[in-house]
């Protein structure tokens, strides 16, 4: 996509709402047109600010956003030509389906057979043909989730702005929902800011994703990236499943380093550790461990069995390992029985460059 | 339906349907002995006493029970000449037992309000019917005094007959039967009732304006201001309306008095000279300024429990579509509040056509309701029916609005809290 790498940007922006805490600190963001970039993180940790900003309810403290080029932060909300997914949908109850979706429109004055055009188009987007005439509240929460989607899209924004859309929607629903929002965004290549705190939806929906905490992003990368290569202790912890050491460096050479712990040494991937003797966090992902590994690994260390939880498709055995007693595994259940018994002793291996000592917790 | 629907039984063979309707029943009495007690009490307070207004309000049975000789006598005149002897003498019999009771007082009374100048020759039959000789009472009364001759005050105590009349009714609305039995309006300078039904409505409609206008504002800071604030706004709203009503419609009567602190202050920053200052109570608008500003809770507390539903979510959404905040506010925020707006208007109205006090105090001479017309036929002049009949038209006009919103609005769509 021949696209802006900075369609929008972020540049140095603070926010405090009491003069004393910084909600955000010196953000530093650049959305590319047609991207769909995620703003993930826990509550609290400025995300929703930042889409606020964005839209124009909050003004930046300090620094400026720019909007394809233009500073926005003098331009109120309505002039910003930005559509918006509300957390509670925020669908109009006093009226139709189609005169929600006709606001955006007769409030820019578009005649009525090119708007009744475009309601149409937006409505048919979202698979809710023939549901024009009904109010918000006969519809069901999914329902109601894609005429919220269909309205921020009727205008033609360039820019559509979600805050935690499908919060409110049961599992399934909220699964189906994300593939269809995610394909909405690809056929007709709108840029999305999207806020969640579930990161399976950021990692299922986003072309990047921003891991925000205390005020900051912490990572801004791809879902793969992030989860296979988190660069603090943080994000290791927030995506995904993780197991951590705590300890020591005691060695660092040619790409690897030495972790001692309370009663063991490991191999692990120095990613923010950079000489002997700094504290750090060894962080190692379920699936990386393997049981009574075939193929060679660099640790090999063994652990008794505390607990096995069956879950399908995988069952997750829980094991005490050089001081952890909380080292999970995820064992694929088509494998072969490898003797997981409860209060059996076992070989676990993984390779050092999975294990990456990161900052210390 | 299938025709081979079996009827269901329960274990103990008895049909579904029956044991059900007998279980119900017993709840059914429990509930109703439950809400017995509220609907006693309505019956007392509130059927029974407006039935008895009803009633009151069109009840003429006392010259009816009075002279009843003359009344069935009376029933084959034609009403066009004097009526024959028969009606002398059975006026006369019922006369002279109304002397016997000490009764013939109230009668003049009664006739009076028909036709006046009844009171004297009432009087003047009284004296000269001990005199009377037996027979040819139509010359001995005539005699008394020449209304007595006069066919117009017959048909007069003839329009009496009836045991119930709507008279007072009309009396209401400045309208009376004539000699002919027409109805027709008093003559334009006597007509003080109209005058006042318009000027309630008048000042009922501008005051429930007046609270409305205040009223939205502060409903709004009300429901979106932080909590700290919005409690101490809050009391600052209901502190006047915990107040005695009398209390407050004192103190309006110190600030708004020619020598008041609004007068003072007019004239301080030179607005008005001091030889020179409004009147701004005894009169409309003191009634205006006293009754919006006691009424305001009743508008503010309606429109606040619907605007506290509203998410701010709403009017974000519109601005984010394009909306101006203007048209965020006129297309989304408006239409919301709409029930709150007519429970308030319709309380605030209510209240407002039926205010009495308020009024009386501070409202003079050009500035009283209809309610205080009407406490002044219940006090002074003690016509009660025509209190009632009132009371009643006033009953009925409130039922009317109330009927009309329903028809506009729907009163379902209404929200007190």
């Amino acid at each position: 996509m021949a696209s802006k790498k900075d369609f929008v940007k972020f540049d140095k922006v603070d926010k405090s709402y009491d003069g004393k805490v910084l909600v955000v600190k010196d953000l530093q963001l650049d959305i590319a047109e047609g991207e769909f970039i995620t703003m993930l993180g826990p509550s609290g940790s400025g995300k929703t600010t930042c889409l606020m900003m964005l839209a124009g309810f909050e003004t930046p403290t300090n620094g400026e956003i720019y909007l394809d080029g233009k500073a926005i932060s003098s331009i109120p909300p309505h002039k910003r030509g930005i559509g918006m997914v509300f957390q509670n949908y925020a669908l109009f109850p006093h009226m139709t389906v189609y005169e929600n979706l006709a606001f955006p429109l007769r409030v820019r004055k578009i005649p009525k057979d090119e708007a009744d055009k475009k309601i149409d188009k937006a409505l048919s987007m979202v698979s809710l043909q023939g549901f024009a005439a009904r109010m918000p509240g006969q519809l069901s929460g999914g329902q109601q989730q894609r005429v919220a989607v269909a309205r921020s899209l009727v205008f033609d924004p360039q820019l559509v702005l979600m805050d935690e859309p499908l919060g409110a929607l049961d599992k399934n629903l909220r699964e189906s929902m994300q593939y269809e929002i995610k394909h909405i965004h690809e056929s007709i290549g709108v840029t999305v800011v999207y806020v969640t705190h579930d990161q399976s939806e950021a990692l299922t929906m986003s072309n990047r994703i921003a891991v925000f905490n205390d005020g900051k992003v912490q990572q801004l990368s791809s879902p793969d990236e992030l989860y296979e290569k988190p660069v603090n202790s943080f994000v290791a912890e927030f995506i995904g499943e993780n197991n951590t050491f705590g300890g020591e460096v005691s060695d660092i050479s040619g790409g690897k380093c030495k972790v001692k712990l309370a009663n063991a040494e490991i191999l692990a991937n120095p990613i923010s550790v950079k000489g002997k003797g700094e504290r750090t966090t060894v962080s190692l992902r379920p699936e990386r461990a393997l049981i009574n590994p075939s193929i060679k690994m660099d640790n090999l260390h063994k652990g008794k069995i505390e607990e096995v939880i069956y879950h399908g498709d995988h069952t997750r055995v829980r094991i005490n390992l050089l001081g952890n007693p909380e080292f999970i595994l995820k064992v694929p259940n088509s494998s072969s029985n490898l003797d997981i018994k409860l209060g059996n002793e076992i070989n676990i291996g993984w390779n050092s460059d999975d294990a990456r000592a990161l900052d210390p917790k | 339906m299938s025709s081979e629907t079996k009827q269901i039984l329960t274990t103990d063979g008895i049909p579904l349907e029956v044991s059900l309707k007998k279980a119900e029943k017993k709840n059914k009495i429990k509930a109703f002995l439950l809400v017995a007690p509220l609907l006693f009490f309505l019956i007392i307070t509130y059927v029974f006493p407006i039935g008895d207004m009803l009633f009151r309000s069109v009840d003429d049975k006392m010259v009816t029970q009075m002279l009843p000789k003359t009344f069935k006598a009376m029933e084959n005149w034609d009403g066009q000449e004097l009526p024959d002897e028969e009606v002398f003498a059975a006026f006369h019999e019922d006369f002279i037992k109304l002397v016997e009771d000490k009764r013939e007082g109230k009668l003049s009374t009664q006739l009076n309000y028909t036709k006046n100048g009844f009171k004297s020759i009432i009087k003047k039959l009284r004296r000269a019917s001990k005199k009377f000789e037996e027979g040819n009472y139509k010359e001995q009364i005539m005699a008394v005094h020449k209304r007595w001759a006069d066919v117009e005050y017959w048909r007069a105590i003839q329009r009496r007959a009836p045991e119930f009349t709507g008279q007072k009714y009309l009396k209401g609305m400045d309208m009376y039967v004539n000699e002919e039995g027409k109805i027709v309006s008093v003559e334009e300078d006597r007509r003080i009732h109209r005058v006042l039904w318009l000027r309630t409505l008048e000042i009922a409609f501008f005051v429930t304006v007046f609270c409305f206008l205040m009223a939205y504002p502060i409903a709004h800071l009300l429901a979106t201001l932080p909590m700290k604030y919005s409690n101490l706004l809050m009391i600052c709203v209901l502190l006047p309306f915990w107040t005695s009503l009398l209390v407050r419609t004192a103190s309006w009567m110190i600030l708004l008095q020619q020598q008041g602190i609004v007068n003072d202050f007019f004239v301080g920053i030179g607005l008005v000279a001091d030889d020179n200052r409004p009147e701004m109570m005894y009169n409309k608008t003191g009634s205006y300024v006293a009754m919006t500003q006691i009424l305001l809770p009743f508008m503010v507390l309606p429109l606040y429990s619907v605007m506290k539903t509203i998410s701010p979510s709403l009017m974000r959404a519109g601005k984010s579509l394009g909306g101006t905040p203007f048209v965020a506010f006129w297309k989304v925020y408006f239409p919301l509040t709409i029930p709150g707006i007519g429970a308030g208007c319709l309380l605030v109205f209510i209240l407002a056509i039926g205010y009495y006090i308020t009024p009386a105090l501070v409202g003079g001479a050009s500035g009283t309701l209809i309610s205080n017309q009407i406490a002044f036929h219940m006090k002074s002049t003690l016509d009660w029916s025509f209190a009632s009949a009132m009371g009643l038209m006033l009953l009925s006009g409130v039922l009317v609005i109330y009927w009309l919103y329903n028809k506009i609005v729907g009163i379902d769509n209404i929200k007190l809290g």
